[in-house]
């Protein structure tokens, strides 16, 4: 019972703790403590009539003792009567407000490492331990941890607020929001198989977590593209690898597989985003995936929308990702020659030298213009390049098809 | 809370000004600190004279080492602060990104350890 409760209420009681102290790991430690006095005497005793309220009461009584018990070193007096009315004052409406919102802004605050936004929303707003965000996000446990301890001490001890920023600022810091769930999304993806139990559910909690931004901050044309966009990826997880597991290419998937429901919502909630009129990178990345679904679905060629698409991305973000994929575009409505040149010009980008998916596309476009040998090379590298298995094995293919 | 903003800025810049754009500067930062004022934020600040009047002093094994310079020899120094009181962070992000010196320069925004009352 405790147990449920923790899974759906982990996220707002945190933010809750953590929106009216200040202080994310106080919050942490005090809501352990009363899911371990929930674990010990519910059995016992009944499930309270409000669990939530009763979690809270008990971690506020932690947190104040502990800010007694430490407020000769560095405490103010008046400052720990602010942190034991806040608590009250909001517990005394009964129901816990959802603060959830505000921990995510504060936790991809600007002041905030970047890189650490998307595990430390994984680990406040959903309860993920260091060890298995560390495993996802390919760090040591101990690493992972140590930077997320420094990053809730700079959030308390700067006084990071824990607010919806004013409409001014507000596209700027919903995108670093945005991207940070993109990135859990991300670290999910790369585990198609879901054989690694860190990273399985990531694709499905970052969807949880966008979702839950489109619910506290309704008509978000950013958010909801940014929850379009991971459903038109989800739609086509079945497809993406066949029955021996091994790696299919957008291009040769069985349309049959995808999950209708999920394309439609996608479909749905970018209609919806495009009425706000306000473009953004996320709605322009999910329109891509829908002129992709609607081309292997029809038959129908569309890379001319393709590459329009491509060139407003550009226009919001010129990350050379983008750039590659659209000289991918370019092949088809161009000509290989004019996708090769785009490439050869992205080659100064150091980023590219380690990215599998270059390599990958100039392998591929060299072998259709006949450079075998240099094809065969680049293949190498991002075979070289490559984590996972299956795509390995895929581009190994590619590879030895190639005549010698 | 309480935030030291301290102006990092590459010296000389001022000396090489004309009369005419040391003069805007001054206003520029006059009225900052009005505004500062107003909105009951200003807590205290400074100007800095050039880090070539600084002197450093450390205590190694009881003697004490007095040293001409500064501590850091870098190319923007330390050439002012303001502390306020304002209610968090963005506030405090806010005044700093107002400060004329984070056009000239770089302004540094550290929140003030408040000691037990």
């Amino acid at each position: 019972m405790a147990d449920a409760i923790a899974r759906r209420s982990y996220g707002k009681l945190v933010a809750f703790l953590a929106a009216s102290t200040g202080d994310v790991a106080a919050a942490e430690d005090a809501l352990a403590d009363a899911f371990a006095a929930a674990l010990a005497e519910w059995p016992g005793s009944g499930c309270p009539l409000s669990p939530e309220a009763w979690l809270v009461t008990v971690a506020r009584r932690k947190i104040i003792d502990e800010v007694r018990r430490r407020r000769t070193r560095e405490v103010a007096v008046d400052q720990l009567q602010l942190i034991a009315d806040g608590l009250e004052r909001a517990a005394a409406y009964g129901e816990i407000p959802d603060r959830r919102l505000a921990l995510l802004f504060a936790t991809a605050h600007p002041a905030v490492d970047p890189g650490i936004s998307a595990p430390l929303m994984l680990q406040t707003v959903l309860g993920f331990n260091a060890r298995m965000i560390a495993s996802a996000f390919l760090s040591s446990p101990e690493a992972m941890g140590k930077r997320l301890v420094r990053a809730k001490n700079k959030i308390k001890q700067a006084g990071i607020p824990f607010s919806v920023p004013n409409r001014d600022e507000l596209p700027s810091r919903l995108d670093a929001v945005l991207s940070a769930i993109y990135a859990v999304f991300a670290e999910g993806w790369a585990d198609p198989a879901g054989i690694d139990v860190a990273r399985r559910s990531f694709t499905e909690e970052a969807l949880f977590l966008a979702r839950l931004v489109v619910e506290l901050m309704p008509g978000e044309p950013e958010a909801l593209g940014l929850v379009a966009l991971m459903l038109h990826a989800q739609a086509r997880k079945p497809a993406r690898r066949n029955a021996a597991g091994e790696f299919v290419p957008l291009s040769q998937q069985d349309t049959e597989l995808w999950v209708v429901e999920m394309i439609d919502e996608a479909e749905h909630l970018l209609h919806q985003a495009s009425t706000a009129g306000a473009f953004g990178r996320y709605q322009l990345e999910a329109a891509l995936q829908s002129a992709h679904v609607h081309r292997c679905r029809t038959g129908e060629d569309n890379w001319e929308h393709v590459v329009s698409l491509y060139d407003a991305l550009l226009q919001v973000s010129s990350s050379p990702v983008v750039r590659l994929n659209r000289a991918l575009a370019l092949a088809e409505t161009q000509g290989i020659d004019a996708a090769l040149a785009e490439i050869e010009a992205l080659s100064i980008d150091p980023r590219m030298a380690e990215y599998q998916p270059y390599w990958a596309a100039r392998a591929e476009l060299l072998g259709k213009i006949g450079a075998y040998r240099e094809a065969w090379r680049c293949y190498d590298v991002g075979i070289g390049l490559e984590r996972d298995g299956a795509v390995r094995r895929f581009l190994q293919g590619r590879q030895s098809a190639l005549p010698h | 809370m309480q935030y030291l903003l301290m102006i990092y800025s590459k010296e000389g810049a001022w000396e090489k000004m004309s009369l005419a754009e040391q003069q805007q500067g001054l206003a520029a930062y006059n009225a900052f600190t009005e505004a500062l004022k107003k909105s009951g934020a200003l807590v205290g600040s400074n100007r800095l004279r050039p880090a070539s009047t600084a002197t450093t002093v450390r205590v190694a094994n009881g003697k004490s080492q007095v040293l001409d310079g500064p501590y850091a020899d870098t190319k923007e120094q330390l050439g002012g602060y303001y502390l306020i009181d304002v209610a968090d962070l963005d506030a405090a992000l806010a005044w700093a990104s107002r400060c004329p010196g984070a056009s000239h320069g770089i302004v540094e925004v550290r929140p003030v350890w408040s000691m037990a009352a």
